[in-house]
């Protein structure tokens, strides 16, 4: 990740002659990495709070009861397969081929976009159940949980359609470079983060 | 369609309220006369408001804290005045309900909205400059930060008039700040308050790590950085990290209040102690947040009236760090008798005590750094001398809190109240307010008036002991805080000694706004002025340019290859030395986007408050839709033009000449424009 971003770092770095610009790519993306390291800690106090609540079923179900792995399993996959395509959107991108980088954009969000729908299907039948966040401890922090990481990815989406867009208009100029190096750490942030999801929440709940 | 908002929201019937209120819109509706009649409304939004400038945000951010200054002191003299008269059966003068939300908007409002926005304000005047930088890494990201805090500054002082505000504590613990035992939009108020500008913080904190790490002027290495900057950069990694801990638990809370989800309730598998241990997480961070900047003041302080280095540059950066990896492993010294266990509880006590070893090393490194220097006793120095004291005897009440025994005997007591004022008065305010008078002149040109603001200092530590000694005592007679009546006729005495001691801190806050006006009123009088840049013959960067900077800052980026550069330059003779040629210099336009989103999110919280969906729907995508027209804009900034710089140079280069800065034969500057 590191080359890619240093890459678009010198975009418009040639004006004047000292080594301060404001809002010069490397230090977007240096910044943006700074705030992503907010929102893992965001993340992780939810986690914990995950952690601690896991038990505290009430008397309705556990994650044993209404977790179906074959099912996240899918989610998993669109959701990682996302992150690949991003990639390819990134390398199009180094190459200077728009075509090439909306394309994958497109893939990606449509990746994304399953990603967040089976989520809400999951979310619907468990409410529809009666298992809302209302019901438990346990559920609440499972939807709190879940909710953010999937809240963030809408963001993502949004985000990702702004930018095809911006794309689409204006070209691979330095500032969609930029922007789009950030979106690239935020989205395979929120991979990762959906590992951890997997893990803790899906795979220890029912296992 | 206004949801739980109506008419009868507003205290028609509580006179304190409604005289208060009228008080506010007068002097608002006054404000508002007086800048339409002198037609300064295209000067305020021009240069001010929608300004990305750090130093013209960093003097908002420190306007904003004195005015919540005011308003959180006139919380703490009304629970004053109402503990003195409240005493053997008297009622006092204010309905528990009321006197519940003073003590929680007190602690709120001087935390939050004053002694954060005071340090703020000051990292963001001083730390550019004293780095050698033009502004910050994200100049737009630092205005928006600000406006944030402004709508969380909005919506608390609206709670006042509209609605109530919580009656749960600063802390808001629940379940009493759940939604059975808080159901009223007080505690939405506090939440939406906290959370906006506590957003703000965390953007602030991400903005000066990036400016520190990666806009320091060539040659200067992060162990050179002045202590200040370093300070304030500690405080921004515990910004970073502990803030986000805030932004989850309150979205949490908001979760079991407008979802009915439990997270925190007693009922259905929510755990109510988690809350406590989450706020903490965040909420001791948040002290060592406010204390470290204050000793990087101090340092500055001392260094600049002894004339010396300061002892120990290298050690106040590993104190300061040590002070902050610690203050994040003993958050459960808030609650030691929540029941953890001796185990967990001799652990963070320990942990606790050993923050005295670094802070000691700090102490002794101002004395060292006094030690056979040439002392100017000014009103900074006194406050720092002051706060030195003061400190010493907080820090000591604070080791003996450490001790889980002793803590379950003073825990919730007055005692602990004695405590954190203490070190939050003694340490952070003294600080801030000797921050003012340093870095005064270097905003505007002219120094403050020194004889009030001594008078200010010697009220205000006076007052400090008179009003907070007593209520050591009274923790140890077991008067626990939060009380709004008392029946122990023991406890009368100390209680009038309190009260009195709030007045007299009262009479320093009033030589301060005194010393504000005289100093404004005779800026002109030579012995006040110092737009030269260098009233105190200090040692670091911020002082090599001119009082107030020019919008860029330096009109070339200095040369640091130690760790007092500009004192070595005016030692070696290379001080305000012109370069042969200056080179167009690369800012950031200045926008309204920061404005136009506090506001907008000033509206969606009012409106998730009352629960006004569409409205806050509404606001909330008119924000992101406003941002991202905004970032299309694509707005890159633009140039400076040469021959500006050298019109703005030109005027430095004749000041420092009439100061006796440098010879006047030092015409560089003149001829550089005949070749123009």
């Amino acid at each position: 990740m590191s080359n890619l971003v240093t890459n678009v770092g010198h975009a418009h770095g040639d004006h004047g002659h000292d080594d301060h610009h404001h809002d010069s790519g490397e230090m977007t993306v240096y910044g943006f990495w700074l705030y992503l390291m907010t929102d893992c800690i965001l993340f992780a106090s939810i986690f914990a709070v995950y952690a601690v609540l896991v038990n505290n079923v009430a008397g309705g179900p556990s994650g044993h009861d209404i977790f179906e792995l074959p099912y996240v399993l899918g989610e998993t996959a669109l959701l990682l397969f996302s992150s690949i395509t991003y990639g390819f959107a990134m390398l199009a991108l180094y190459k200077g081929n728009k075509k090439a980088v909306l394309t994958w954009l497109g893939m990606t969000f449509l990746l994304g976009a399953g990603f967040i729908a089976m989520e809400i299907n999951e979310f619907h039948i468990l409410i529809a159940e009666g298992y809302g966040p209302s019901r438990s401890g346990f559920l609440s922090a499972f939807f709190t949980l879940v909710g953010t990481h999937g809240l963030h990815v809408s963001a993502g989406l949004i985000w990702m359609a702004i930018m095809m867009y911006q794309v689409q208009k204006k070209g691979l100029t330095s500032t969609n470079k930029t922007r789009l190096s950030c979106l690239s750490l935020f989205w395979h942030f929120l991979d990762v983060v959906w590992i951890c999801v997997f893990t803790v929440v899906y795979l220890m709940g029912t296992l | 369609m206004f949801g739980k908002l109506s008419w009868e929201a507003v205290p028609f019937h509580e006179p304190i309220v409604m005289v208060t209120i009228a008080m506010i819109a007068l002097g608002g509706l006054a404000l508002f006369a007086g800048i339409t009649y002198f037609k300064k409304w295209t000067y305020l939004w021009t240069e001010w408001l929608t300004s990305v400038d750090h130093k013209k945000i960093g003097v908002m951010y420190i306007i904003v804290a004195m005015v919540m200054l005011l308003r959180g002191f006139a919380d703490a003299i009304m629970m004053r005045t109402q503990l003195a008269m409240a005493t053997e059966g008297s009622p006092g003068y204010l309905p528990p309900e009321h006197y519940d939300q003073i003590f929680t908007a007190h602690g709120v409002i001087m935390i939050i909205f004053m002694a954060m926005p005071f340090f703020t304000g000051l990292m963001n005047l001083a730390v550019p400059l004293q780095i050698g930088a033009r502004d910050v890494a994200f100049p737009f990201l630092n205005s928006l930060s600000f406006w944030l805090l402004v709508s969380g500054v909005v919506l608390i002082n609206l709670s006042l008039g509209v609605g109530e505000f919580a009656k749960t504590g600063w802390v808001a613990y629940p379940p009493l700040s759940g939604l059975q035992y808080s159901p009223g939009v007080g505690m939405d108020y506090y939440i939406w308050a906290l959370q906006l500008s506590g957003l703000g913080t965390t953007l602030t904190g991400v903005n000066f790590l990036a400016t520190v790490l990666k806009m320091r002027t060539p040659g200067m290495k992060l162990m050179d950085m002045p202590i200040f900057t370093w300070t304030c950069t500690w405080a921004n990694v515990l910004i970073v990290a502990s803030f986000p801990i805030l932004t989850a638990t309150l979205a949490l809370l908001t979760l079991d209040r407008y979802m009915d989800f439990h997270i925190f309730t007693n009922e259905l598998g929510g755990n109510p102690m988690m809350y406590v241990n989450l706020f903490w997480a965040w909420g001791h961070p948040e002290v060592y947040i406010l204390i470290l900047p204050a000793f990087g003041i101090f340092s500055e302080v001392i260094s600049a009236f002894t004339g010396k280095k300061l002892f120990g540059h290298h050690s106040m950066i590993y104190a300061s760090g040590a002070i902050s990896v610690l203050g994040f492993m003993v958050w459960l010294h808030h609650f030691f008798t929540m029941g953890s266990g001796a185990s967990v509880n001799a652990f963070f006590g320990l942990a606790t005590m050993l923050i005295s070893i670094p802070t000691g090393v700090k102490l002794f490194n101002w004395l060292f750094t006094i030690y056979q220097g040439r002392l100017r006793f000014t009103s900074q120095v006194l406050w720092t001398l002051g706060f030195m004291v003061t400190f010493a005897i907080g820090g000591m009440t604070g080791v003996l809190l450490a001790i889980p025994g002793a803590d379950f005997v003073l825990h919730n007591s007055l005692f602990v109240i004695a405590h954190f004022h203490n070190v939050i008065i003694g340490g952070a305010v003294f600080g801030y307010i000797a921050g003012f008078a340093f870095y005064f002149p270097k905003a505007f040109g002219f120094k403050l008036h020194e004889g009030w603001g001594k008078a200010a200092f010697w009220f205000w530590i006076s007052g400090f002991f008179v009003a907070f000694m007593p209520l050591y005592a009274l923790g140890f007679m077991g008067m626990t805080r939060r009380l709004n009546a008392t029946t122990n006729p023991e406890w009368v005495p100390y209680l009038y000694v309190a009260m009195f001691g709030a007045v007299m801190i009262a009479f320093g806050i009033a030589c301060q706004l005194i010393q504000l006006y005289v100093s404004v009123r005779d800026r002109n009088k030579p012995e006040n002025m110092c737009e030269h840049g260098d009233p105190w013959n200090a040692h670091t960067l911020e002082w090599s340019t001119s009082s107030p900077p020019p919008f860029y800052n330096f009109a070339v980026l200095p040369k640091a290859d130690c760790i007092d550069p500009f004192t070595e330059a005016k030692e070696n003779g290379t001080a305000y030395k012109a370069p042969a040629k200056y080179e167009p210099i690369h800012m950031p336009n200045n926008t309204a986007t920061g404005v136009v989103m506090g506001a907008l999110l000033t509206v969606f919280g009012f409106a998730m408050i009352w629960h006004i969906w569409w409205l806050a729907i509404a606001s909330l995508v008119g924000t992101v839709a406003y941002f991202v027209i905004h970032a299309a804009r694509d707005d890159q900034g633009y140039m400076v033009p040469v021959e500006t710089i050298e019109r703005i140079e030109a005027e430095q280069h004749k000041r420092l000449v009439a100061a006796g800065k440098i010879p006047a034969t030092a015409t560089r500057v003149e001829t550089s424009l005949e070749q123009a």
